[in-house]
């Protein structure tokens, strides 16, 4: 996994509410066997009309915000299905933070697995953020992971919380099996134990 | 201390707890299906890794099976042929539980695990899909995980999880004629919100829980996930342990009394403290319908289309933009909303109690003109049995469609799919923009009114008909 230390790019305003998982990925592009090469359906249904022409006004088609490396979203977003297509195609096309008030839990755990940042700040800071975001390409935020602040283009700085395993996990690229791998021993500890307690599991 | 269903379950299967609280938390069931698995797989084999646990690994391709009488000359679109083969490889490859297409019990992963013994109580069973939070209703901590977790949960029969809230949401008193499980949980996500549950657990119970069937059951728990929660619990009592007793993976004998003793400890214990709790009365929910976008956009059949104006905060715009997919006015009874199709089936109402729900309204009765109404069993073996029962018969001569298992258009990967702006009463679980195909509307609903708008063709309340 690429390593997330500190990301300085543009943000995308996205206030609608509940963008959920089929919104992200529609479900057709879910028969892949691979995870990449997504990014070109990111949104699908809200981004191109049924002859897959590009629809004007949604705001990753949009000049300024094309290279959108950071999105700020309205409340519960990425909620629905436990899909890692959907942080699969945000990664694909570029997205490497995701700021919201809040976020649904599969795919809030899905997005650390790759390298996606997703953060989670109280309302009145997504709505600046969301404001800051709206200037389009002059608006280049800064995300520094180490420190766990935001920077908004006008200099303002906002402090973050983000888990430290989570943390430490993302700011090495660090891959979550071979961690587990050097705990098999208290994993067969386990496994002998709940096989006297339970043997009919 | 005094502790949860929750806390019980998951002291019992921590294998390891670092000092900031992470825990690797060990896994009984991992259930596995063909759309979530195969970069998994991949993963395992470029890493020169094995399965873990194949005995405690089950896998059955569900999603983009064809329902069609006709299936078994095979798939036609080639990237969901390909998806099925994949498993089928990846099941033979690592030696795991497998339950190919042509198998009789083949069917919705989420209907096989309980219907073959594999989910039991105080088990903890994972899946890549969301709707894992249906096995909760035998007192299982279940949830779906992403890929990556798919893929650890293979190579180490672990999760790296850190310790959700609890939550009890309790249903008192009876439901009324009528009212059934679809109805308890899309009214609690209509009041806790999609977000609501966040964070939490829920363990649902209360007498209007304890009241419901394994099937009724499976379906509230089916939906925790709709409301937010990681998952949702039910506590076991004589009801599942009846159903669970003689299934084919069930234990037997000696090893059927020890385990029946511990499951007897899978309760809340009385003075157990919860982070939230929220209380509905039984009697006091109708039949509902949603009427948006989101699984939160629920009311009783008897109310109106509301206005974006009832709205507040970001709730205004999303409710704008759903109206307006919707083809809906404000104000518009919603018991006069015409449907064009209506679909029975998915994880949430596949079961033979649901199949029984639809037959009693249904029983006699026809398909209204220009509607087309599919119904979908949950697994081969529901299928089998509502056969045997006559309730297929009822279907066919209502001028239902009677198809094989599979999940079908809950998602659509298949061919079954609204068109766009075909609007449909169905029993599953999301109503999103896309979700039962491109431009479709959904109308989420109960099985027992999903068949009373086949007949009236359109949304109605089902306590006229009985």
């Amino acid at each position: 996994m690429d390593k997330f230390e500190k990301l300085t790019g543009i943000a995308a305003p996205m206030p609608l509410v509940n963008i959920d998982t089929d919104m992200i990925i529609p479900k057709v592009f879910l028969k892949t066997i691979k995870r990449s090469g997504l990014g070109v359906n990111l949104f699908d249904e809200m981004r191109y009309d049924r002859e897959g022409n590009e629809i004007a006004d949604f705001v990753l088609n949009k000049p300024q915000y094309r290279n959108a490396e950071i999105l700020i979203a309205g409340d519960n977003f990425g909620c629905g299905s436990s899909r890692e297509h959907a942080p699969w195609a945000l990664a694909d096309f570029g997205i490497k933070a995701v700021i919201s008030t809040s976020f649904a839990d599969i795919f809030f755990n899905n997005c650390f697995k790759n390298g996606i940042l997703p953060i989670v700040l109280p309302r009145e800071q997504v709505d600046l953020l969301m404001s800051d975001a709206e200037k389009g390409q002059n608006a280049r935020m800064t995300v520094d992971l180490e420190a766990q602040v935001i920077t908004t283009s006008d200099g303002a700085e906002i402090p973050f919380e983000v888990d430290a395993f989570r943390k430490h996990c993302l700011l090495n690229g660090l891959d979550d099996i071979g961690l587990t791998l050097e705990k098999k021993a208290a994993i067969d500890a386990f496994e002998a134990k709940a096989a006297q307690a339970r043997p009919w599991v | 201390m005094p502790k949860t269903l929750y806390d019980k379950i998951w002291d019992a299967h921590v294998a390891d707890e670092a000092e900031d609280g992470t825990c690797l938390l060990y896994i009984d069931r991992h259930l596995v299906h063909e759309v979530t698995s195969p970069q998994a797989f991949e993963g395992l084999r470029m890493a020169g890794r094995q399965v873990h646990a194949p005995d405690k690994t089950i896998a059955v391709p569900d999603h983009n099976v064809p329902t069609t009488l006709d299936r078994a000359k095979g798939i036609d679109n080639e990237e969901s042929r390909i998806q099925v083969d994949a498993l089928d490889q990846n099941a033979r490859d690592f030696a795991i539980h497998y339950y190919p297409v042509d198998d009789i019990r083949q069917g919705i992963v989420h209907i096989v695990g309980p219907e073959q013994g594999w989910t039991l109580p105080g088990m903890t069973v994972v899946c890549g899909d969301s709707h894992t939070a249906t096995h909760g209703a035998f007192g299982a901590l279940a949830h779906g995980i992403g890929t990556s977790e798919v893929e650890h949960v293979l190579a180490t029969q672990t999760l790296i999880q850190k310790k959700s809230k609890n939550m009890k949401v309790e249903i008192t008193g009876k439901l009324n004629p009528g009212v059934t499980a679809k109805d308890i949980t899309l009214a609690v996500i209509g009041k806790t919100g999609t977000a609501g549950g966040t964070g939490y657990v829920i363990e649902y119970c209360g007498e209007a829980i304890r009241d419901l069937s394994m099937e009724g059951r499976m379906t509230v728990c089916n939906m925790a996930i709709e409301g937010g929660a990681r998952a949702g619990l039910i506590a076991p009592d004589e009801t599942t342990f009846a159903y669970v007793k003689g299934r084919p993976h069930a234990p037997k004998g000696a090893q059927w009394d020890a385990a029946l003793a511990w499951w007897k400890t899978l309760h809340s214990d009385d003075d157990a403290q919860w982070d939230k709790v929220i209380t509905l009365k039984g009697e006091e929910i109708e039949p509902v319908v949603t009427w948006g976008t989101s699984p939160e956009d629920v009311l009783p059949i008897s109310g109106v289309v509301p206005s974006p104006s009832d709205f507040t905060g970001g709730k205004v715009e999303a409710v704008k933009r759903a109206l307006d997919y919707m083809g809906l006015k404000p104000g518009t009874p919603l018991s006069d909303i015409p449907v064009d199709a209506v679909f029975v089936g998915s994880c949430t109402n596949g079961r033979i109690e649901d199949l029984r729900e639809v037959a009693k309204i249904l029983k006699g009765k026809k398909v209204a003109e220009g509607v087309r109404m599919m119904i979908v069993p949950g697994s081969g073996l529901v299928r089998e049995q509502a056969e045997e029962e006559g309730l297929a018969d009822i279907f066919k001569q209502a001028g239902a469609d009677w198809r094989l298992a599979g999940c079908s258009m809950c998602l659509a990967m298949n061919p079954d799919q609204l068109a766009p702006e075909e609007r449909c009463a169905s029993t599953s679980n999301r109503n999103f923009e896309g979700r039962q195909g491109y431009k479709g509307r959904t109308h989420l609903v109960s099985p027992a009114m999903a068949a009373a708008a086949a007949i009236t063709g359109h949304l109605t309340d089902v306590r006229e008909m009985i």
